[in-house]
């Protein structure tokens, strides 16, 4: 790989991310309002655009044009950051996403850890701006975001460390080239480990509850929490954190995808390219929709018993089942 | 029956009325009146009996008083039907009076039971059965809300359905 | 973080739950003293809907009244009017035609279903499922057009009057409510499929809020609340009123307490509230549906009534005191969910906030019923 930085090709694959994040947060709000109101058997946004395709676009020219309201014992600063922090590391995790062989903004040796990385930032923005805000159900929810966070980074780490015995590598385009057909998809790769289908699951799940989305929605349980640790912020203070959400799905479905499921590979191994990463990526995505509009949201320590005493030891079960496996074989 | 083991547990009280009346025509089997320092050993009879309490209320009789000219009666005998209906208007007092209403039922036969004192409209206080029934609590905040009825040794007489800084009793008459 | 530090003690705080909450429906604001997630003590705040009907009551002739009665618990209106004509035609002594009777409880039964399906819908977005409420809100549209036709409204009905009801129905009645029976029966299976037996639920619920039969007793509480706490107490049983006497359906009781039993009370009830119907239908008679000598002016003699009737929260009582003229001297309006309410606090100590959201929907109130 070219390691000498390319600086006209970052700042334009920056742009591009960035560009892609809104367009993805929009399509992905119009597909969740979609799916939602088909599960509901309902019809769903259908006056702005073909198919409704424009409303959030709307919704967004209505979120950047509002005031933006910052209450009165809050704390500025932090306030005003929390948002950032949620959205900033989104996008620079797309750095290192390989959405083709060649579409990647910078393939480097430890993309996923860069990822992990970025993807820890985010809760602290929640944390922030709920504390932040010196709202009473704010606080609580970055209380509650902060060990859901803590509790479900172990169990994904734990697959991820897994997944990195078996492909012997952290660069993302390398473990997707490993995987150049169906039957070479990590899920289905028993033979490094007969558990690599509950270790997607477990990284799904994980990926789910990171990402706050329901059933783990706990940091915003509205009917509990009102909002959770949005609750005092108005236009597009609320919408990057919005946006932040739908980009951190993103990410999540797409490491799925890429750890498990061949990436931008084509599972019959003819036309590999973009369209099977968007493809998987936003089938999953969809799974994680479905889920919203079927499941009532669980309980804080529900949660965390799910992660502590199933989640965790599971994982850590695989991982040395599969270091042994290593080993044997 | 339940109501006769009532009637005989009342009856030691030496209630100042009491008198059985048929369901279909009142909504209820027993009218008990008695006097204001009795109301929490009645609330234990009923407890013991195994009823709920189904709401305290109160009547601002001031109207009545108004209208009929004083004249003494002496008190129903128990069983009697009354003219007027429940023991409540057997005789019309002399001072105005309010009177307070605990109405008890049970679940398992059909059995509700009126418990109701008077007390002098001037000076409306009695003794809360918060403590026997949790549950009068609120009732009882409710018809000091609406009437101005002190109920002694009640831990929160604060308005409670009335805005905050309420100063008055909305039903009472006149 | 001033607010924070403003509490009563560093190891608590005050959280200040509605008036303007998602899951307190409507004005219900309860004062919750914090320990972290976990509730020290819950004290519910009242008054926010207070609108004084008692006082409404002392101030109008008995039929300017009626159309309050729509107005306290919105959601099951019918049933208010039906305690209110029975307290008033037990006063003024009003045989009330066989047809009426019947049309009567067909209508209240319907307005129960369609009560307990909102509760069910609004109860799942409590819990943070947001499809059950389409759901729900799809079948309980067709209830109310139904409802509408004959009542004439669709919420705050005004049918009843004294010594019958306003209007007959008219032929598309019974095939709709047929219709609607027979859906209803396909529905419930699926809603217990998609959502009762749901692990999510199941473990959100079994065994959270506990209200022992004990607690009922000393709260007074009534209807569904009581019945999953394993006391059967139905008005329609216990104290027969109108026509249910005739009408063959089962109460149903878990002995639980848990929120989870309240859950299954209401979807059983829904089953019976069919049953019920189906029986009023085919036992419908022919005749006036006002009975032909109900007095225009009513001036019921003097004493004090009292007429319950089960509410789709419980028993709803009036207590009718009048003077002999044609205004009531004084009417009590005892609300079931004041009294399903008043235990919360009690209910709801050392339970996480989630648990004590799940317990309070459980109850299913109606705030403008609780305040008046």
């Amino acid at each position: 790989m070219n390691e000498s930085i390319n600086i006209p090709w970052l700042v334009g694959s920056l742009v591009a991310a960035i560009a892609f994040v809104a367009l993805n947060a929009s399509m992905l709000v119009w597909l969740e309002r979609k799916v939602a109101g088909h599960i509901q058997r309902r019809i769903g946004p259908k006056e702005v655009g073909p198919f409704g395709l424009f409303q959030s676009f709307a919704d967004g020219l209505k979120l950047m044009s509002k005031q933006l309201i910052v209450p009165e014992c809050s704390d500025r600063i932090l306030f005003k950051v929390a948002p950032l922090l949620v959205m900033v590391p989104a996008i620079m995790s797309f750095v290192v996403i390989p959405f083709s062989e060649n579409l990647v903004a910078r393939n480097i040796n430890i993309g996923l850890l860069v990822i992990f990385a970025f993807a820890s930032v985010n809760v602290l923005g929640l944390l922030l701006g709920g504390w932040g805000s010196a709202n009473k159900y704010a606080v609580i929810s970055g209380a509650r975001a902060v060990s859901q966070n803590v509790a479900y980074e172990i169990p994904m780490l734990v697959t991820v460390v897994t997944m990195i015995m078996v492909t012997q590598t952290m660069n993302l385009n390398e473990i997707v080239l490993q995987q150049p057909d169906i039957f070479h998809w990590y899920i289905f790769r028993l033979n490094a480990s007969p558990l690599m289908p509950v270790a997607f699951l477990i990284f799904f799940v994980c990926s789910m509850a990171e990402t706050n989305r329901a059933p783990f929605d706990l940091g915003e349980a509205e009917s509990e929490l009102v909002a959770g640790f949005h609750t005092e912020y108005a236009g597009m203070g609320f919408g990057l954190f919005f946006l932040g959400e739908y980009a951190n799905v993103f990410i999540g479905c797409s490491l799925a995808t890429i750890l498990f499921l061949g990436g931008w590979q084509s599972p019959f191994g003819v036309f590999p390219g973009v369209w099977w990463f968007l493809l998987k990526v936003y089938t999953l995505i969809f799974v994680v929709m479905w889920a919203r509009w079927t499941f009532p949201r669980t309980t804080l320590y529900g949660l965390l018993n799910l992660s502590w005493k199933i989640l965790i030891p599971i994982s850590l079960f695989n991982l040395v089942l599969t270091g042994v496996m290593l080993k044997v074989f | 029956m339940i109501r006769d083991k009532i009637k005989k547990e009342m009856a030691a009280l030496s209630p100042v009325a009491m008198l059985e009346t048929e369901h279909a025509a009142k909504g209820y089997d027993l009218d008990v009146r008695v006097s204001p320092d009795q109301v929490v050993a009645a609330a234990e009879i009923m407890d013991r009996a195994g009823f709920f309490i189904e709401a305290v209320t109160g009547v601002d009789w001031l109207l009545e008083a108004k209208a009929a000219p004083p004249k003494p009666k002496a008190p129903s005998e128990a069983g009697e039907q009354p003219e007027g209906g429940g023991a409540a208007e057997e005789a019309a007092p002399t001072a105005p009076e309010m009177e307070v209403v605990y109405d008890f039922n049970i679940a398992s036969e059909l059995c509700r039971v009126v418990v109701r004192t008077r007390i002098p409209r001037d000076n409306p206080e009695l003794p809360t059965i918060q403590q026997v029934y949790p549950g009068a609590n609120w009732h009882e905040r409710e018809t000091h809300d609406f009437f101005g009825i002190k109920f002694v040794g009640h831990p929160n007489l604060t308005p409670f359905l009335l805005p905050e800084d309420a100063d008055f009793h909305p039903l009472l008459k006149g | 973080m001033r607010q924070l530090i403003e509490s009563q003690s560093d190891e608590t705080f005050i959280l200040n739950l509605g008036p303007q909450h998602p899951s307190t429906h409507g004005v219900l604001r309860v004062k919750l003293q914090l320990d972290g997630e976990y509730i020290v003590e819950a004290e519910p705040v009242l008054g926010y809907c207070h609108r004084m009907h008692e006082k409404m009551g002392e101030n109008r002739t008995f039929a300017q009244f009626m159309p309050n009665c729509g107005r306290m618990d919105y959601l099951s209106a019918l049933a208010y009017n039906h305690g209110y004509v029975c307290a008033v035609e037990k006063a003024a002594g009003i045989e009330v035609p066989e047809r009426a009777e019947w049309l009567r409880v067909i209508t209240v039964e319907l307005n129960r279903i369609s009560s307990h399906l909102l509760w069910f819908g609004a109860y799942l977005l409590d819990l943070g499922g947001f499809t059950p409420l389409l759901y729900a809100f799809d079948d309980r549209e067709r209830l109310l057009d139904i409802l509408d036709t004959v009542t004439g409204s669709r919420l705050t009905y005004c049918y009843f009057r004294f010594g019958g009801v306003y209007n007959d129905i008219d032929e598309n009645f019974v095939p709709a409510v047929r219709e609607f029976v027979a859906r209803m029966r396909t529905r419930l299976p699926m809603y217990h499929k998609l959502v009762t037996k749901n692990i999510i639920l199941m473990k959100r619920l079994e065994g959270i809020g506990p209200v022992s039969a004990e607690m009922v007793r000393k709260y007074g509480a009534t209807g569904p609340v009581a019945r999953g706490s394993g006391v059967s107490y139905d008005v329609r049983k216990n104290e027969p009123y109108s026509v249910y006497p005739e009408v063959d359906f089962d109460v149903p009781v878990y002995s639980e307490g848990d929120s989870m039993a309240r859950y299954k009370v209401r979807m059983d009830e829904i089953e019976q509230s069919l049953r019920i119907i189906e029986q009023g239908l085919n036992r419908l008679p022919e005749g006036p549906v006002m009975a032909p000598k109900a007095p225009k002016i009513l001036k019921p003699p003097k004493g004090d009534f009292y007429q319950a009737v089960e509410a789709a929260r419980g028993s709803f009582g009036v207590r009718l005191v009048s003077d002999g003229t044609n205004t009531p001297y004084r009417l009590k309006l005892r609300s079931p969910s004041y009294s399903n309410l008043s235990l919360f606090g009690e209910a709801a100590q050392g339970m996480l906030i989630a648990d004590a959201i799940a317990l309070l929907g459980s109850l299913d109130l109606v705030i403008p019923e609780i305040d008046r």
